[in-house]
């Protein structure tokens, strides 16, 4: 019998995971939004001394790693799980920050979802058992995401008020059977959602649906409502996904307005810094979450946040067939207090 | 609500772009490279060259001014502004060429820079010289060659 199950995707953990430390590298633009005093690394330049930016998205997500080690007071003998994940083609970035690390490695692809989808399975291992410290990771980098999913960043086209850009980022998180919090209580694992939006430029209009449905069954599941939370914040669903999220959310008859935000959002200044619709790609969950939401919780401010991450799981080749952008999303209860 | 309601839905909560703004602002950047391609012209004129060698000639260091913009990160910038008045001017189709060309250096010379370079132009090349054929084809048909 799976005893921590409850309702349809839900799972309640028994004995929940403590976050031990968390760590962010950031590029130069992120280093200028209204988050800036939440991340640990800022870079100057987002080449950061490599000779490509794949590389330097490797550097990032390694050295992301290595501090939230190391702000866990551990060393990287002490984990015995990495889960991580990012955009590029076969998650190229995590293998190889993998095998600079030398820890046991399960690579994930949830595209933008992956900080949840990463933060779901560590804490279902150490939950169960196998485990008694994991590190959960994520990264993405402009340009390297632009160049296999868009343009040339020196050509020179124009971008629609519906597309977001992409973090230059990485965050991780080291969870332990054992700490003094904020743990993570409960995990809703989302199914893919698929309106039939094809628009690469409407990300935010594609997942909002995912969103919704995840969300939505976390309140059937566990019987919370949007009162409950301090805090309710998907991963990338930018302007136009949170328009259609709160404005269905209520139709649903869940009134979100108070408690609602997205990391995308939060994450630019969307005027001042001209990123359009907000911030996307697996860095922008990851170093909102990893940065503002676990500081913000240790200084009390935030008690019990839902981190809902969300991911287009589209593929460059299949846009240019004409089919639609399949979508989901993982949510993630973080308590400050376990009962 | 079902898939077509959903897109529909999803359509109006996209805000408008701005298209009045957009077309002064094409108007005036394609407008601004067309004089700037007249002063050349003229100058070029005034070294002495003849009708052919100075649209030629104009073409070169357009091209030129384009991929130079391009390398030193300035074209993109010119491209948001003026959208379509930044791209169809053959200093566009010069980014287009050099953009992926620059990006893909590191892929080497031979499967990054040359295979990547037609990327973005290639369909105007291919369709640009496919149509160039079919309409040298039909002044053939219709004048007899004369």
């Amino acid at each position: 019998m799976a005893e921590k199950r409850i309702g349809l995707q839900t799972v309640k953990l028994s004995n929940p995971p403590s976050i031990l430390g968390t760590a962010t590298v950031v590029g130069p633009k992120e280093g200028e939004g209204p988050l800036k005093d939440y991340f640990d690394i800022i870079l100057e330049d987002d080449m950061w001394g490599q000779e490509s930016f794949e590389k330097s998205e490797v550097k990032i997500q390694e050295e992301a790693i290595k501090q939230a080690i190391f702000n866990a007071n551990l060393s990287s003998k002490d984990i015995e799980y990495l889960f991580s994940g990012d955009l590029l083609n076969q998650i190229i970035t995590s293998s190889f920050t993998a095998r600079q690390l030398n820890i046991p490695y399960f690579g994930l692809y949830g595209a933008c979802s992956t900080m949840t989808e990463s933060l779901s399975l560590g804490a279902m291992i150490i939950d169960g058992g196998f485990a008694d410290k994991v590190v959960c990771a994520t990264s993405s980098h402009f340009s390297s995401a632009e160049r296999q999913f868009r343009f040339p960043l020196e050509y020179g086209s124009q971008r629609p008020f519906s597309a977001q850009w992409t973090v230059t980022g990485a965050g991780a998180t080291v969870l332990a059977s054992s700490g003094n919090g904020p743990y993570i209580t409960y995990i809703t694992t989302g199914k893919v959602v698929d309106f039939g939006i094809k628009d690469a430029n409407n990300m935010g209009g594609a997942m909002a649906p995912a969103a919704i449905d995840t969300i939505s069954q976390h309140f059937k599941d566990t019987g919370y409502s949007p009162d409950d939370y301090d805090l309710i914040i998907t991963g990338d669903l930018g302007l136009v996904g949170k328009r259609i999220l709160l404005d269905l959310m209520k139709k649903e008859g869940y009134d979100l307005s108070k408690v609602y935000s997205d990391c995308g959002i939060k994450i630019f200044d969307g005027v001042e810094q001209d990123t359009h619709a907000g911030g996307s790609g697996c860095g922008c969950a990851a170093v909102v979450f990893n940065g503002y939401i676990y500081k913000e919780m240790l200084k009390k401010n935030l008690n019990k946040v839902l981190l809902v991450a969300t991911g287009a799981l589209h593929s460059p080749i299949i846009t240019l067939q004409g089919e639609s952008i399949p979508c989901i999303a993982h949510a993630v209860t973080i308590d400050n207090l376990i009962d | 609500m079902n898939n077509k309601e959903y897109q529909k839905y999803a359509e109006r909560k996209i805000p408008k772009p701005t298209y009045f703004k957009n077309i002064l602002y094409a108007f005036v950047v394609g407008g601004a490279i067309c004089v700037f391609g007249q002063i050349i012209r003229n100058m070029l004129f005034k070294f002495g060259l003849d009708e052919n060698s100075v649209t030629i000639a104009t073409s070169i260091i357009l091209v030129f001014v384009g991929s130079f913009l391009t390398g030193i990160g300035i074209y993109d910038k010119i491209g948001k502004i003026g959208g379509a008045g930044a791209a169809i001017p053959i200093t566009g189709f010069a980014n287009s060429i050099v953009s992926p060309a620059m990006e893909y250096k590191r892929e080497g010379f031979i499967f990054g820079v040359a295979a990547r370079m037609f990327s973005i132009a290639g369909p105007v090349l291919v369709y640009g010289v496919g149509s160039s054929v079919i309409v040298g084809i039909l002044y053939l048909i219709f004048t007899k060659g004369r």
